[in-house]
Formats: C-alpha cells, structure tokens, sequence
C-alpha cells in the first residue's frame, strides 16, 4: 500500500530525510517512532503529496505521490500533528465540507459513520472553537475516514489527549488496522507498542532500525549484558572476571560497577558471583540488564556512536 | 469545478460568521451612501443631468483600499491555521482553491454593491438618469473589484498574518491605480515607456466605463490583469512544490 524507496528531502542546506526505503503492506499498522525534529512529519508531507521529495519515490495503492498525485491523494485520509480544523464551523459542517472536497457521494451517511467511529456525534451542531483538545482530536481523525481511505497517514493521534481518551483512540485505530494500512507516528513508545504491527525508528532523517516491537527488543537484547557492584573496586576484579567462561568483555562502570557481556546462549550468573566472593571484593548486586522499548529507543537515538554499532548490527542481521 | 463550488460557500459561509466582513460592507455603504448626497447637492446647484459617474468613481477608490480586507484572511488564514495543508492533500488542484477563495471575494463584494443600486433608483424616481453610462459604470465596478481582489488575494498568498496580507493589498491596489501611470508623465520619459506605463495604469481605464464609452480594451485589461493575478498566486501555491 505504501512503497517508499530512496525517499530524501532537503531544505536548502538541510536535509531533513535521506535515503528512506520502507513498504507497509495492506492491514499493517506501521508506528513511525523518532524524536521530535527526526523527520517524522516531513515523510507524512512529502507522502501526502504536500512537499515534493528531493530524491526517490513514494507510491500510495501504487500511485506515485508526485507524477500522480490527485490518485494518490483520493486514497490517503490525513490528518496532520496541527490537527487543522476551521473554528467557526460546526463539526458537522466542517466534516461536510471535508467530504465534499474529497470527492465522496453519499455525504450524509460518510458524516455520519464518520462521527459515530469517532464518537463526537454528540457535538454534531456545535462550533468547533468550543470543543475541547480531544474531541477536536477526534474532529480530527473523523476527517481522516470520511472517504474510507485505503491508507491512514496520522501525525501524532493521540498528542494532547487525557489518558482514557488516548486508549479510546488506540482502540479505534486497531480497529481501523484491521481493513486499512494505518502509518501513524509518535514519539511515545508504549502506544507504538500496544497498537503497532511493526515499527520503524527514525533519527536524524534515517532509519535506524526496522521490526516488530517483539523483534526489537529481542534483537536489542540478543546479547546478555550483566551489572555487577562490588564494595571494593580494584584493578584486579575487571581481570579475574574476564577469565570466567563464557565472558565475553569486562568494563568498569564507576562506582564499582562492572558491565559484562557474554556469550547469548551462557549463563555466567553464578560463576561471576563466585568470583567476586571468592576475590574477597564484596559483592553487592549483580543483575541481568534487559533493555525495554525506551532503552532500545534511547540507545538508537542517542548523540553517540551506539547508532553506528545498532546499525552495523542491523546490517549483520540482515545478511 | 464542485471543489470550486464547495471552497468558495465555505468561504462565503464563513464570512458571514466573522464581523470584519459585516463592518467593511457597513463601512462601505455609509461612506458611499453620503458621498452620493454630496454629488445629489452639485447636481442641483450645478443643474447637471443626474449622474452615478461621481459615486462610481468614488465607490472604487474606496474599494482601493477595502478589497484586502476582504481578501487579507482568504489563504493566510487558511496557512496560519494549517489548513492549507489539508485542503492541498485532499484532491483539490491549487487553481480550484484559488478560483474558490476568489469567487467568494466576489461574491462579498458583490453583496456590498448590489445594495447601493438604490442610488440610480433614487435617481429614478427623482429625475431623469442616462442608464447607459450607469449600466457601464456598474460593469466597471465589477471588473474594477476583480482586479482590486485578485491583488488582494496575491497579497494574501504571500504570508500568514492577515495584517501584513492587507498592508500588501491595499500597497498593490495603490501601485496598480496611481504609481505605475505617474512616471508616464514626467517629461523626460520615452514616449513609447509612457505609453506603456498609461496603459497598465488602472485609474486610465476607468474613464470610459463611467462616461458610458465601453471599450473593449478597457475590459480585456481588467479582466487580463484579473487572470495574470489569479495565475502568479496558484503558483505561490505551487512553489512549495518548486523549493526542493
């Protein structure tokens, strides 16, 4: 449904997309996860036909997103971060009004259906300056599916909503999932998580990695790493550990913390606290450090090298 | 063309919501209104024969400056709000949204010059008007106010802040119906650069409409200028698509 390959844009001087290659199949939810400023809503313009891309294409339903992009556009429902709405209307003349420029026939019953999935029917006559952040969210997202688009492109759903309504819209977007491709992005990752089918990390305009939320944090974790603290740190300790079996690199942490990594299949657990004790070092803890989606997140998107050595790792994986 | 249709009731719709459209008709109206008293005052001392030539000449020069109000709002709203960004990703062409925004100008501007047809008709019943130059008149108000909105509506397209959209309008509308002829009369011009400049000047095309004098080239300026504004906006629309 959406086929994206070689996709860069630049302002001027700077680029603030390079070299993106993604597809996301009919009935995915595709969460686009970055910080802010990684490129996120510059890929949402540029595949809604709003930016024209520097280099590469972009195909919606197998239109291209610039040399056909009235087809293109029939078959995307948008709704951009800013949630653009004109205050002075009502919502039920507002979503007429969408309608209409979108070309549907049958507009009473799209309004309709419309504002029954998004339940703001009960505000149907009202002047959209007087609702509230999340019902104008979801004014929002109503416009979005009142042409039953084959794919849903969403900056930011759930930005600004209380906690129920947030769940409420991750529940409507599952379901909207279900029939149609659904590319939406956030910076939040617990709601990638739970709504997403799959995920792409983007930073700094590029793709640092590409999974499921399950496969990511299993590939992230493929090497066990363990933080050990003794009471008293001594050159000796980094050595004696690195002769346990099964240790594959010893490194001081400060505060007489060391960080071991070993081998995926072998647990060292016992024979490092052995060690130390033995040592006479005084062990205090010593506990397996797993990474969640943040830490997976942080550690894809931190200034450093990490980036490199994830996407030299990527690269092992994929060959 | 339905997209056209469906930009421009929008528009008109939310015009009538907002009282800046409301304040400029009354304003209009008021203005226009006592100054067709004053010419009633010379008809009478001067024993002319009853005339709108005054009142329609006055009438545009007061649009001069009113037309960016009507049309400051039209796209720097629309890009301030972002909903810009909607309208051009739905399937709608960036001429239909253009011609829609300034058919709904029209349609404002059309509501504030209908009612001041009770001016002949007071004429009317009164005296005894020649209808052909008011007719004429009336047809150059008309294709006046579509060049006056269509700078406008540029002027509009050129930022997202209103105020600076009417500053823009009303400096464009005064460049057009002043500035550009002036130079034309400064003696040490070229005679062909004078002709030129007098005939892009807009306050040089009205005289035959109101003395009742059509001339087809009066029309085919108005309505060229009308188009060449219409065209350099869609493409204002356009560049972001250019800024690569």
């Amino acid at each position: 449904m959406i086929q994206v390959e070689g996709l860069t844009k630049r302002y001027g001087d700077v680029t603030a997309i390079e070299n993106l290659n993604f597809h996301v199949a009919r009935g995915e939810i595709v969460g686009f996860l970055g910080p802010n400023g990684a490129g996120k809503t510059t890929t949402m313009r540029v595949l809604t036909g709003y930016l024209p891309p520097t280099e590469g294409s972009a195909h919606i339903a197998g239109y291209d997103i610039f040399s056909e992009s009235l087809q293109a556009r029939r078959r995307i429902g948008y709704m951009p971060e800013t949630v653009p709405l004109y205050p002075e209307m009502t919502v039920r003349g507002y979503l007429h009004f969408m309608a209409e420029i979108r070309g549907v026939r049958d507009r009473r019953t799209a309004v309709a259906e419309a504002m029954a999935l998004c339940h703001v029917e009960d505000r149907a006559g009202d002047i959209i300056a007087t609702l509230s952040k999340g019902y104008r969210q979801r004014v929002g997202l109503a416009q979005a599916l009142l042409h039953k688009p084959d794919v849903l492109i969403l900056d930011e759903p759930t930005l600004g909503l209380d906690p129920r309504q947030i769940i409420e819209v991750r529940e409507l977007i599952r379901e909207l999932g279900q029939e149609r491709t659904v590319l939406l992005s956030s910076h939040i990752l617990p709601e990638v998580s739970q709504v997403c089918t799959r995920v792409l990390i983007i930073h700094k305009g590029h793709i640092v990695a590409e999974d499921t939320p399950e496969g990511l944090t299993a590939r992230l974790q493929g090497a066990t790493r363990l933080v050990v603290q003794v009471a008293r740190p001594s050159p000796k300790v980094e050595a004696a550990l690195s002769t346990v079996p099964g240790v594959e690199g010893v490194e001081p942490a400060g505060d007489g913390r060391y960080e071991i990594a070993s081998a995926p299949d072998a647990d060292v657990r016992t024979a490092v606290a052995e060690t130390v004790v033995q040592g006479g070092w005084g062990l205090l803890e010593l506990r397996p450090v797993g990474m969640s989606l943040e830490e997976i997140f942080l550690q894809l998107t931190r200034e450093e090298s990490p980036i490199e050595e994830i996407a030299e790792q990527e690269v092992e994986a994929d060959a | 063309m339905r997209n056209l249709f469906a930009i421009a009731k929008r528009e008109v719709q939310s015009y009538l919501v907002s009282p800046v459209a409301y304040l400029v008709i009354a304003a209009f109206l008021l203005v226009s209104g006592l100054y067709f008293w004053l010419t009633l005052g010379w008809m009478v001392q001067y024993r002319e024969v009853p005339t709108m030539r005054y009142t329609i000449e006055f009438m545009i020069v007061i649009f001069v400056f009113a037309a960016p109000l009507l049309t400051m709002r039209l796209l720097a709203q629309e890009r301030r709000m972002g909903t810009l960004e909607l309208v051009l990703t739905s399937p709608v062409q960036d001429w239909e949204l253009v011609m829609g925004k300034f058919c709904a100008g029209l349609a404002l501007y059309l509501m504030m010059v209908i009612p001041t047809l009770l001016f002949p008709l007071t004429l009317e019943v009164f005296g005894n008007p020649d209808w052909g130059p008011v007719l004429s008149g009336y047809l150059g108000l008309l294709l006046f106010g579509a060049v006056l909105l269509s700078v406008g509506l540029f002027a509009s397209a050129l930022t997202q802040n209103q105020i600076v959209a009417a500053v823009l309008g009303v400096a464009g509308n005064l460049l057009l119906w002043f500035f550009v002829g002036a130079p034309a009369y400064n003696p040490g011009i070229s005679p062909r650069v004078a002709h030129i400049l007098r005939m892009l000047d807009l306050r040089a095309h009205l005289q035959t409409f109101v003395s009742g004098a059509l001339d087809t080239r009066d029309i085919v300026y108005c309505l060229s200028v009308t188009v060449f504004f219409l065209f350099i906006t869609t493409r204002i629309l356009e560049a972001r698509r250019w800024r690569a």
